[in-house]
């Protein structure tokens, strides 16, 4: 499979068809994967994959795009899951179809390295049960928008209701008060300390300027109050309802673990319930969030 | 009598409610209200906005953030909008705004939504007494004012 991606990141390169391949290579101790930019066809040994290619490279397509462009067309490695968050970024017109060549590789799910540890399996290896929820319910193995797919067709078939650990705790929080509610995500909330690492990993997160960093009005305070983290929270959130692809890297970046995932799939779920919608795998239609259905529920309305 | 005329005075806690409506529909309804002296509730603080579509919900954030004890927002009925569509964008925003704040355990009744026209003064004011009342019963917002106190 590394051959094959070796060898069209080559072809591509050596036509000219692309100037630069945005990709997974090594770090020196072999220990994580990190993205890598190969530009000349000598380097493409670089390139590998393996479940350890947790990162959504997507994210060079949105504000780093400029820098990127200024190499060249470029080609992006993606799994399935990245895939989905390219699709969002192309029909909300950050992006165009042509602008990228997607080398879709199929995939048998990713592994966080903590997990790994904890396990202590290799990475060549990687049992089900330690994969990330996403995984466990991906039904785009196959990557579903792609120019070229690498590798061989995988077998998998998703669950028809959403299981794994986010899912599970999204029931389980459903089911709790009010109170006992408010006071898991109160406790959850005040550990952010604003670093914005999951706005910054997040590549849908792509404003030029972000509403937290304005100060006139100050909207979010910016000081790790539980007050401004939670407004914080929700307007990310909000934010995010309806596009949020569960790539789960703002939990991953998340310092101080905050399940963010519970919080962006819960409104995943309740926006592909009340609009029928589920974000990333057309990108040809109109994010729910912007368009409006005259027959939309307002039961709650008085 | 209809409900909207009664008035009792009782001490204690007054709650803060902040509305949030539009300028063409429910601010002219509450405007109506005021103009045909009828009388409600005087815990509501209306902010007049152009229209629903424009209600961020970083606004009501903002408002529990500032000390309202219940938000109400309010505007045309789906249809009626000056804008042709602003309502319908806005009520899409708040199924996830409301769903959202359900799951971060917030009360759905410091929490309301309304359609409220031009014509309708006498809905306004029982929305608005309703809506006074039933947050009078739950009292002060103590879990978002006291929030970063330390315990």
């Amino acid at each position: 499979m590394e051959n094959q991606l070796r060898q069209k990141a080559k072809e591509l390169l050596e036509k000219g068809d692309v100037k630069v391949v945005i990709g997974y290579g090594w770090n020196k101790r072999k220990t994580h994967t990190t993205p890598v930019f190969i530009t000349k066809p000598e380097d493409v040994d670089k390139l590998v994959f393996n479940p350890l290619c947790v990162n959504n490279l997507s994210l060079y397509l949105t504000r780093k795009f400029a820098d990127i462009k200024a190499l060249g067309k470029p080609a992006i490695v993606a799994k399935g899951c990245d895939i989905k968050t390219i699709a969002v970024l192309i029909s909300e017109s950050q992006l165009k179809r042509e602008d990228v060549v997607i080398l879709g590789m199929s995939c048998n799910g990713v592994v966080y390295r903590q997990e790994l540890w904890k396990s202590g399996t290799d990475f060549k290896s990687v049992p089900a049960d330690i994969m990330p929820t996403k995984c466990h319910n991906c039904d785009v193995r196959n990557p579903h928008i792609a120019d070229i797919i690498i590798g061989e067709e995988v077998n998998f078939t998703p669950p028809d209701t959403p299981a794994g650990m986010v899912f599970d705790k999204i029931r389980d929080l459903d089911k709790k008060s009010g109170e006992e509610r408010w006071g898991f995500w109160i406790e959850h909330f005040n550990r952010c300390i604003k670093c914005y690492a999951c706005r910054q990993i997040c590549p849908l997160c792509y404003c030029e300027r972000c509403i937290a960093e304005k100060n006139m009005p100050q909207w979010i305070e910016t000081s790790a109050h539980p007050r401004g983290n939670l407004a914080w929270n929700l307007k990310r959130a909000m934010d995010l309802a309806g596009r949020c692809t569960f790539c789960g890297e703002c939990e991953r970046a998340c310092p101080v673990n905050i399940p963010l995932n519970l919080v962006n799939q819960k409104l995943a779920l309740v926006v592909k319930d009340a609009f029928g919608h589920r974000a990333g795998y057309d990108e040809k239609v109109h994010p729910p969030m912007i368009i409006f259905n005259m027959e939309d529920t307002e039961d709650f309305i008085k | 009598m209809s409900s909207h005329t009664q008035h009792e005075q009782t001490g204690g806690f007054e709650p803060k409610i902040v509305a949030f409506v539009c300028n063409w529909c429910t601010y002219a309804g509450a405007d109506l209200a005021g103009t045909s002296r009828m009388e409600y509730k005087p815990n509501v603080r209306i902010i007049k906005l152009p229209c629903t579509g424009r209600i961020d919900p970083l606004f009501i954030i903002k408002a529990f953030e500032k000390g309202a004890d219940g938000v109400l927002v309010s505007g045309c009925h789906p249809g009626d909008c000056h804008y042709t569509t602003g309502n319908y964008h806005a009520r899409r925003r708040w199924i996830a705004f409301k769903n959202l704040m359900d799951f971060v355990g917030i009360d759905s009744q410091r929490l309301h939504f309304s359609w409220v026209s031009a014509s309708e003064a006498i809905k306004w004011v029982d929305l608005v007494n309703n809506i006074t009342d039933e947050v009078k019963k739950l009292g002060p917002f103590v879990e978002y004012k006291s929030l970063g106190d330390r315990q």
